[in-house]
């Protein structure tokens, strides 16, 4: 009986998920395309905790390589744990079929994740997890609630739960409300702080945010992985179409100077 | 041996003589580019319809080389489309340049029909040049609808799904006619599969066709100009219009400049914002479509939003036909009405710059209505939201309505006799 009731718990799953949208304020970052050595980290993160469950059936491990400025045959040794060829995309072995009745929906394919929800809510998200006895992993998410993917950074985060405390006022626009005689900003009580519980997770909140940062910047290389070349193509293209556009111009003069 | 027609212009000897005597090619290139006479003093809103064509001729390149790579059924479009961003050779620029070209093309053709309102190039004689010309635009949003379902993304699928059940609001046959259009019960590879034919053979075909009919009719009664004067009725004593200037080489050089400057642009937007926002490529189209799954807020792609805006703004049944049909008629007679423009135009004179001050305030109100419509139609709908898109939806349709009144009533200014 609490098996069936599990069950069709489970089916109801995919019903809750689609009805989330980010009600909470996003933290926000810079992603850089340019930070090699992030992106590195954060591939490793990327390959090491999400690829297990999700894939990223569009982005070659390859490409990456290339890309991430990393020997092929280094990215062969240390990052491919399926047996899969370095030509190959980022799969993995996970039937969804099967996945859909573990987790309640088939994790989604990450390649476009951040072309989808944007780097911020990704970012946002990964640190937004907290512990909630009601859900099937004990775990919820403030960005995503009711979400059917368990915490699994939280051996490097630790254990975050939703506290009460003082914290600053804002208005609908976000902006910290101050007392006006003051000048000192304005708290009220919330109990939607996350807190994390210290010593349960192997890194700092800095080195977790850092490492989140990380793995948020290698999803949206891998959203975009032409960005960088299109900023550099870009500039040539825009400087040889202002130049024609110049001569374009004083070909237009002298050949109207005989009209007027 | 005499050959071909002794009465068409030819080249004195050559190659250039030999296809003459068997092709009106000098013929050709004179009553159209060498000795076409267009007005001296076009200005900067004359530029959009050579632009047309050069995103015309974009749209068919890219589109070609898209097609090489493009898989079209419901299991390897998504795919088939990341496949060209990712794997092959420059083909993120290809499908850029043919996405933000899509959108390019409608920005300079708003921008064309508008030059076209201002300056009453619609008038007689040119009635027949804004049929030809209306008939592009709705075989263009026809192309742009098609073409959006292309990609298979979760916007393709809804956005599609919602336009296409709008033809179910028509009384008795609608639904017939919608299951008839998709072919299935449900939006399916199917429709993908004659939506993909229709886009890249069927009305490119017609499309260019129409350019054809639109130019010929253009080239035959001559190009209006920013005065609306008749340039055809001061010619000089060798037949050529004095305040015209021939198209080659004098309007091609000008309209180079314009293409290098619509070049930059657009350059900017596919090598740095080439989802503009959000507004030419929506977020939701990054995840395969889902017929289980409907997105939060469903909005078509920016071009067709001030329609959509009127769809939406029909929120009451009227006569016994209920709210969504009425807003479909809407929809259908807001473009509908735009054909007729050269007979609702009463006006002695052709341009705004003789007209009085109510044609001008008219379409004043004509544009920034159809702009808040824009705009509201990318949104989720309020009650407030919906007043506004009624009042506008109002307000457009005044402008047409009215046109025949107000062009007559109003006093307007002598019109000189030559180009200033």
């Amino acid at each position: 009986m609490k098996k069936l009731f599990l069950l069709s718990l489970m089916m109801m799953m995919p019903m809750f998920s689609q009805a989330a949208g980010p009600s909470v304020q996003l933290d926000s970052i810079e992603v850089d395309a340019s930070d090699h050595a992030s992106l590195q980290r954060g591939m490793k993160t990327y390959v090491n905790y999400c690829l297990g469950c999700h894939t990223s059936q569009y982005q070659r491990y390859i490409r990456a390589a290339e890309d991430l400025h990393m020997p092929p045959e280094l990215v062969a040794e240390h990052l491919i744990f399926s047996g899969q060829k370095v030509g190959e995309q980022m799969t993995n072995a996970m039937d969804p079929k099967l996945a859909a009745s573990w987790f309640g929906a088939a994790p989604p394919d990450l390649t476009n994740e951040v072309n989808l929800r944007g780097a911020d809510w990704v970012y946002t998200y990964m640190r937004s997890f907290y512990v909630d006895g009601a859900r099937p992993y004990g775990v919820n998410n403030v960005v995503y609630p009711d979400v059917g993917m368990p915490n699994v950074l939280a051996e490097l985060q630790g254990i975050q739960s939703k506290t009460c405390g003082q914290v600053t006022k804002t208005d609908a626009h976000g902006v910290a409300v101050v007392d006006s005689l003051t000048g000192n900003p304005i708290t009220q009580e919330s109990c939607d702080l996350l807190t994390v519980e210290e010593g349960t997770g192997s890194m700092t909140p800095a080195q977790f945010d850092a490492t989140v940062y990380d793995l948020t910047n290698f999803m949206a290389y891998m959203s975009k992985p032409y960005k960088t070349d299109s900023q550099r193509i870009g500039m040539w293209a825009i400087l040889f179409t202002l130049l024609m556009t110049v001569l374009f111009y004083f070909l237009k003069k002298e050949f109207w100077r005989d009209v007027h | 041996m005499a050959v071909g027609n002794p009465n068409r212009a030819k080249a004195e000897k050559g190659i250039i003589r030999w296809i003459d005597d068997r092709f009106p090619l000098t013929q050709m290139w004179q009553d159209h580019m060498s000795k076409y006479y267009a007005s001296k003093n076009f200005n900067v809103w004359y530029v959009f319809g050579v632009l047309s064509l050069l995103v015309l001729v974009n749209q068919i390149l890219t589109g070609i080389w898209l097609t090489m790579s493009y898989v079209p059924t419901a299991e390897g479009a998504f795919a088939s489309v990341e496949y060209i961003m990712r794997d092959v050779e420059m083909g993120w620029i290809i499908r850029y340049m043919h996405s933000s070209g899509a959108s390019a093309f409608f920005v300079v053709v708003y921008l064309h029909m508008f030059r076209g309102l201002m300056y009453g190039s619609y008038q007689k004689p040119r009635e027949l040049i804004w049929l030809f010309g209306m008939a592009i635009y709705l075989a263009l949003m026809a192309e742009g609808f098609f073409g959006y379902l292309l990609p298979w993304g979760q916007m393709s699928y809804w956005g599609a799904q919602v336009i296409l059940s709008l033809a179910g609001a028509i009384p008795v046959v609608g639904e017939d006619l919608v299951q008839w259009i998709r072919g299935d019960y449900l939006i399916s590879g199917i429709t993908l599969n004659r939506f993909f034919s229709l886009h890249v053979i069927a009305l490119p075909i017609v499309i260019l066709a129409l350019v054809v009919l639109h130019i010929l009719a253009l080239h035959d009664v001559g190009s209006n100009n920013p005065d609306g004067i008749e340039i055809d009725q001061n010619k000089d004593e060798n037949g050529v219009p004095v305040d015209g200037i021939a198209f080659w080489p004098y309007h091609v050089v000008k309209d180079l400049v314009a293409v290098g400057v619509f070049l930059t642009v657009f350059c900017l937007v596919i090598f740095f914002f080439p989802e503009g926002g959000g507004y030419f490529i929506e977020k939701p189209n990054y995840e395969p479509a889902n017929s289980l799954k409907t997105p939060e807020h469903i909005a078509p792609v920016w071009y067709f939003t001030p329609y959509y805006s009127m769809l939406r703004a029909i929120t009451f049944p009227l006569f016994g036909l209920d709210a969504k049909f009425l807003g479909v008629v809407t929809m259908g007679g807001a473009i509908a009405i735009l054909f007729v423009m050269p007979w609702l135009d009463r006006s002695p004179v052709k341009s705004m710059r003789y007209k009085g001050w109510l044609s001008r305030a008219w379409l004043a109100i004509f544009v920034v209505s159809f702009i808040i419509l824009g705009y509201l139609g990318t949104l989720a709908t309020t009650e407030g939201r919906t007043q506004v898109a009624q009042l506008c939806t109002v307000l457009y349709f005044l402008y047409f309505i009215l046109m025949p009144f107000y062009t007559r009533m109003e006093a307007t200014k002598p019109v000189p006799a030559r180009v200033v």
